[in-house]
């Protein structure tokens, strides 16, 4: 709407009087003016008007509506004298093809003819859909996550380039099944396990701790019932966790570096290195 | 008068408006002309991406803290990528032969190092990033555990995760025996050993893995169709259920 609404001024000069703001007293003369104007031409509003519906919807639904369906739609129609439907037949016809009851919301409204809405369902004021993600602080993947992965990328490969550049990996004289090199040492992931082996029977070290390690480090999300990630309120798993790892690193160390010729201890600054990777 | 030689912007808008360079990179691509930096074509970008089988439209802010994640998993699938792509360069020059007059293994390491181009680079590259990559692996499995998602809805995934470590872990100690020099053999032959002590089956377990009772040319065969095939394809699967079901299970953990 380009058109200024006048204002009512008459209206205005008693709300400023009322002591009403200024921007409220204007809002109100301009509706006041909107409000002649219509009833000038014909429109029904207000409350009056609204009444007038009611009152026009109640008679209907005793005349028309009350006996349920389709029997009163048949009269109304045959009873109809031009062969064109009244919108109270009309609507009372939609009312019987939808198989609706009496308590039904649209039933028996008078078809007005600028109300063309009807009411197909009913949907809960939750929605028909639950939604049950919580609104989260998110941010786009492009770019920001992958500018990040492209970074980590590009450093970890340049990283992996020069050090290959520098530094040979390792490469010995030809296999010798007759020749055991001394110390023979399993490559240093497993080294902690062969340290192992220093204590336990074989069947213990190789193969029932790796096994119950994994094991267990498979079922700790079905072990563990604390529910919450918290590190304050996990104390007990982080510590247990923590021994591992340090127990693991320090066998791993000893097996790497403090292990010589037969797998006895050695000082690596006194006996020098025996460790391959 | 002389034709204008066409300038930058021209040279760009015929490369990117014509059907080809439009049938290749789909709407919302940053490639694409008429890219803008908004909402709609980040979301698109993401969406009209391959990279969309890993990474949702959004992740929660946090994630992109590097001290959270230490991109220790994704970099153990980038270092799984690179030991693919070197991988796949050894093997043109790499026969798994061994055996008495036939060592085929240790000539074709030496001369991978010696003759080929890139050769020595490559292989210090793929043995490098072996070793990085159990590492990272290591330090994802501690990572994620810090940071208690190993937790419902994550138990599986975590399950999928400690299969995939020990995955790795035999990856790295298959590809240890294949330059045959006594380093591999000796270190295959300590591991080995140990499964023999499994109980009830070992010996069969061991003869199987080894292809006989000792370390010989059939255990370098059979390790090396293990490395370069069979252990991949499995690792492949188990990678991408991993993948799939971080996003299924809600992205990546936290905040704390």
């Amino acid at each position: 709407m380009s058109d200024e609404v006048a204002i009512d001024q008459a209206v205005y000069d008693r709300l400023i009087s009322e002591g009403k703001s200024e921007r409220v007293a204007r809002a109100k003369a301009k509706a006041a003016t909107v409000r002649v104007k219509r009833a000038g031409e014909g429109w029904d509003i207000g409350p009056r008007a609204a009444d007038a519906n009611a009152a026009k919807l109640s008679e209907f639904k005793a005349n028309v509506g009350g006996s349920g369906g389709g029997t009163a739609t048949a009269t109304a129609v045959a009873d109809a004298p031009t062969g064109r439907l009244t919108p109270e037949e009309r609507a009372a016809r939609v009312a019987a093809s939808l198989g609706q009851g009496n308590d039904s919301p649209s039933m028996g409204v008078p078809a007005d003819p600028k109300h063309t809405h009807r009411m197909l369902a009913l949907i809960p004021p939750s929605g028909i859909q639950q939604v049950t993600d919580k609104q989260q602080d998110k941010v786009y993947t492009w770019p920001h996550l992958l500018i990040v992965e492209f970074v980590a990328m590009l450093a970890v490969g340049a990283l992996l380039l020069i050090v290959s550049f520098f530094i040979d990996a390792t490469f010995r004289e030809l296999a010798n099944p007759n020749l055991t090199p001394n110390p023979s040492k399993a490559p240093w992931y497993f080294l902690g396990l062969q340290e192992l082996l220093r204590y336990f029977h074989p069947m213990v070290a190789g193969v029932t701790l790796p096994t119950v390690v994994l094991v267990i480090l498979m079922a700790m999300g079905y072990m563990d019932k604390n529910p919450s990630a918290k590190p304050e309120n996990r104390k007990f798993a982080t510590m247990a966790f923590t021994f591992f790892l340090i127990m693991w690193t320090i066998f791993t160390f000893a097996g790497s570096f403090f292990r010589g010729p037969g797998f006895n201890w050695v000082w690596p600054w006194v006996d020098g290195l025996f460790f391959e990777l | 008068m002389a034709k204008k030689p066409p300038t930058w912007t021209d040279i760009k808008t015929s490369t990117q408006d014509n059907v080809i360079w439009k049938s290749i990179f789909r709407p919302g691509s940053i490639y694409r002309k008429g890219y803008r930096d908004t909402s709609r074509d980040r979301a698109l970008a993401a969406m009209n991406n391959v990279l969309y089988h890993l990474h949702p439209v959004k992740v929660k802010r946090h994630g992109l803290k590097l001290t959270y994640t230490y991109c220790l998993g994704g970099l153990s699938f980038f270092l799984f990528v690179l030991l693919t792509i070197t991988g796949i360069f050894l093997m043109f020059f790499y026969r798994p032969t061994a055996g008495a007059g036939a060592e085929l293994a240790y000539l074709d390491m030496q001369n991978l190092q010696a003759a080929v181009t890139f050769g020595n680079l490559v292989r210090n590259m793929h043995r490098w990033g072996a070793h990085l990559m159990v590492f990272t692996v290591f330090l994802h499995m501690a990572r994620v555990f810090y940071h208690g998602a190993y937790k419902p809805p994550r138990e599986f995934n975590w399950v999928v995760g400690v299969l995939l470590l020990l995955l790795t872990l035999l990856l790295s100690f298959t590809g240890y025996l294949l330059p045959w020099d006594q380093l591999a053999v000796w270190a295959v032959t300590v591991g080995t050993e140990m499964g023999g002590f499994t109980p009830v089956f070992g010996k069969q377990v061991q003869f199987v893995l080894l292809g006989g009772v000792v370390i010989g040319p059939n255990t370098l065969l059979r390790w090396y169709v293990l490395h370069v095939l069979f252990l991949p394809f499995v690792t492949v699967i188990f990678m991408a259920v991993h993948f799939w079901r971080i996003r299924k299970d809600g992205g990546i953990s936290g905040p704390l």
